[in-house]
């Protein structure tokens, strides 16, 4: 218990907003590494995971890729690309590290959003004329956001937790607080750095849920979609869980 | 007029839904095409509009193979309903009966006015037109549907059992609706069903299939009644059972003649006689039998 009133009062202490620690510098570092990322991974997974929903092909590929990539431990991810890209390179290495962490939750949301479509209504829009770029546009990229927007989440909430890292390397962020108090033994300071890492991680899926939920367009009901292409049970990415893959 | 030259279609499964299929189809006429499930009439309405390619044999429409035509453009000028409805679900009603209208570029406030009008021509409350699909019954939904597939104005009308999903009166209702569509709009439809009452209802002409795609008989629904080709045809539309061979019987002290089948048993009383409607087929069942 007091082990918490400690780290309660090291968060809360003026000294946390000023000098080099300060908690808004590393914040705005860990939400520069998680923005970044999650930025790049999407600009590279969604075109590939619509490609792959839009035409249904790649697909095994792509669950394929996703399963393993998922299973990919962060730290040693994150150690193994600092080695290739070089120690003079740390911030480089790390984005490289923590888009190719998000990118398969990506690639599953996108692709998955345009696969959980009803098919009989991307054939009814072909037959009314849509050419294909209206089919993607109009049709599939609105009924799939709500599953792109669940994998975006998967993703930045991925990356959250694995920014911690970053300061294992040198590159600052949350994870600061956490690697200086190991050698230290300060444990108000670990635990506190902990807590700032829960908290963003709860808000940044706060802010996906509601994402989430605005983005399903008026007039779909939950459940009232049938029929889907795939009879595999691929990797859906799964909506409202908190917890990032490990 | 659309033209089938012999047609044939092999899915990559090698499934052989249609084998050297060769039928025309006039303008301005109502075609149904009726046969046990598997026998290959959705297959063949798809290939009208490019939905699915023939693997071999041509399709012509007024003289033109539709494979030289732009596939988006083709299914622009060919209104479709589908088996299922198959409306967006994100987008309202009025906007879905004012797709095709939209992606030619017509302004979406015309457009709308338009698809109104369509609503009421349909049957449908306007008041419905700012609902979502899943917010309208399955019947609502397929007239929404044969709304959407008028909208462009197209000559040709190809419905999938448009009417598969609702229940016997409403039917009814949508099949009579159909007609005085067909009346009031001259259209070339192929239509497609398993009900052959729904068939007979609806045709000029009728396309019986059997199993594997092959027409067992093609002909107006009097024609085929009165001589059904085979065993197969006769037990299909029910004339075997003496169903569809009705007579007049006057008794004495009935101002009215009864209807009787060839049992002798009454089905009904003679009314009046309808004017058949161009692309109704309604003479076909033996007059006003009710
Ligand atoms: N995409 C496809 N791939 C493989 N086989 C197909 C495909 N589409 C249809 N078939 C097969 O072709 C045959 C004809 O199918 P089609 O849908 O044209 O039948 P239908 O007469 O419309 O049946 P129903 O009355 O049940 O709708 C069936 O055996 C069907 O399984
Ligand atoms: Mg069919």
């Amino acid at each position: 218990m007091t082990l918490v009133l400690d780290a309660l009062a090291w968060l809360f202490s003026p000294e946390r907003l000023t000098g080099a620690n300060a908690i808004p510098a590393r914040l705005l570092e860990h939400l520069f590494y998680t923005g970044v990322s999650v930025l790049l991974a999407a600009v590279i997974a969604i075109p590939i995971g619509y490609l792959i929903g839009h035409t249904g092909r790649g697909r095994e590929l792509a669950v394929g890729i996703s399963g393993a990539a998922r299973a990919l431990p962060s730290f040693g991810l994150l150690l193994v690309v600092v080695l290739i890209v070089g120690t003079t390179r740390a911030p480089l290495a790390a984005v490289v590290a923590f888009v190719l962490l998000a990118i398969p939750s990506v690639l599953a949301g996108a692709y998955s959003g345009i696969e959980a479509i009803d098919r009989r209504t991307i054939d009814a829009a072909r037959a009314q004329g849509m050419t294909e770029w209206q089919i993607l546009l109009r049709v599939e990229m609105p009924l799939g956001l709500p599953l792109l927007l669940g994998g975006l989440r998967n993703a930045a909430l991925q990356v959250v937790a694995t920014a911690t890292l970053a300061a294992y390397i040198g590159l600052g962020g949350l994870g600061i607080y956490i690697f200086r108090g190991i050698p230290l033994r300060r444990y108000d300071e670990m635990l506190g750095g902990a807590i700032l890492i829960v908290l963003l991680a709860l808000i940044v899926d706060g802010v996906f849920a509601l994402l989430q939920r605005i983005s399903v367009p008026r007039g779909i009901t939950a459940g009232a979609r049938t029929r889907t292409r795939g009879s595999t049970p691929g990797p859906r990415a799964p909506m409202g869980s908190p917890i990032a893959y490990k | 007029m659309i033209e089938f030259r012999s047609v044939s279609k092999q899915f990559p499964d090698g499934t052989v839904a249609v084998d050297d299929f060769s039928f025309v189809l006039p303008s301005g006429k109502a075609t149904v095409l009726v046969g046990s499930s598997g026998s290959g009439k959705t297959t063949l309405l798809r290939m009208i509009n490019r939905m699915v390619e023939p693997t071999s044999g041509q399709v012509l429409i007024d003289g033109t193979d539709v494979a030289k035509l732009d596939r988006v453009k083709l299914r622009r000028s060919i209104g479709y309903v589908l088996q299922a409805a198959g409306l967006l679900p994100h987008r309202r009603v009025i906007d879905n009966v004012a797709t095709v209208p939209v992606l030619n570029g017509v302004r979406k406030a015309e457009a709308r006015e338009r698809a109104y009008e369509l609503l009421d021509k349909v049957g449908l409350d306007r008041a419905l037109g700012e609902r979502y699909p899943s917010q309208l019954s399955g019947g609502q939904q397929q007239r929404v549907g044969v709304a959407r597939a008028l909208a462009a104005d197209p000559e040709i009308l190809l419905m999938d059992e448009p009417f598969g999903a609702v229940d016997p009166i409403v039917r009814a209702d949508l099949q009579l609706e159909l007609n005085r569509l067909q009346r009031e709009l001259g259209k070339t439809i192929v239509f497609v069903t398993h009900d052959i009452d729904e068939a007979f209802t609806v045709a000029d002409q009728v396309v019986i299939f059997r199993k594997g795609g092959v027409v067992a008989q093609a002909g107006t629904p009097a024609e085929i009644l009165a001589n059904p080709a085979d065993a197969f045809v006769a037990s299909f539309v029910g004339a075997d059972a003496g169903r569809r061979s009705l007579q007049l019987q006057h008794r004495p002290g009935d101002d009215r003649p009864l209807v009787v089948d060839r049992d002798g048993r009454p089905i009904g009383v003679l009314e009046s006689t309808v004017e058949a409607a161009p692309g109704a087929g309604a003479s076909a069942q033996g007059g006003t039998a009710t």
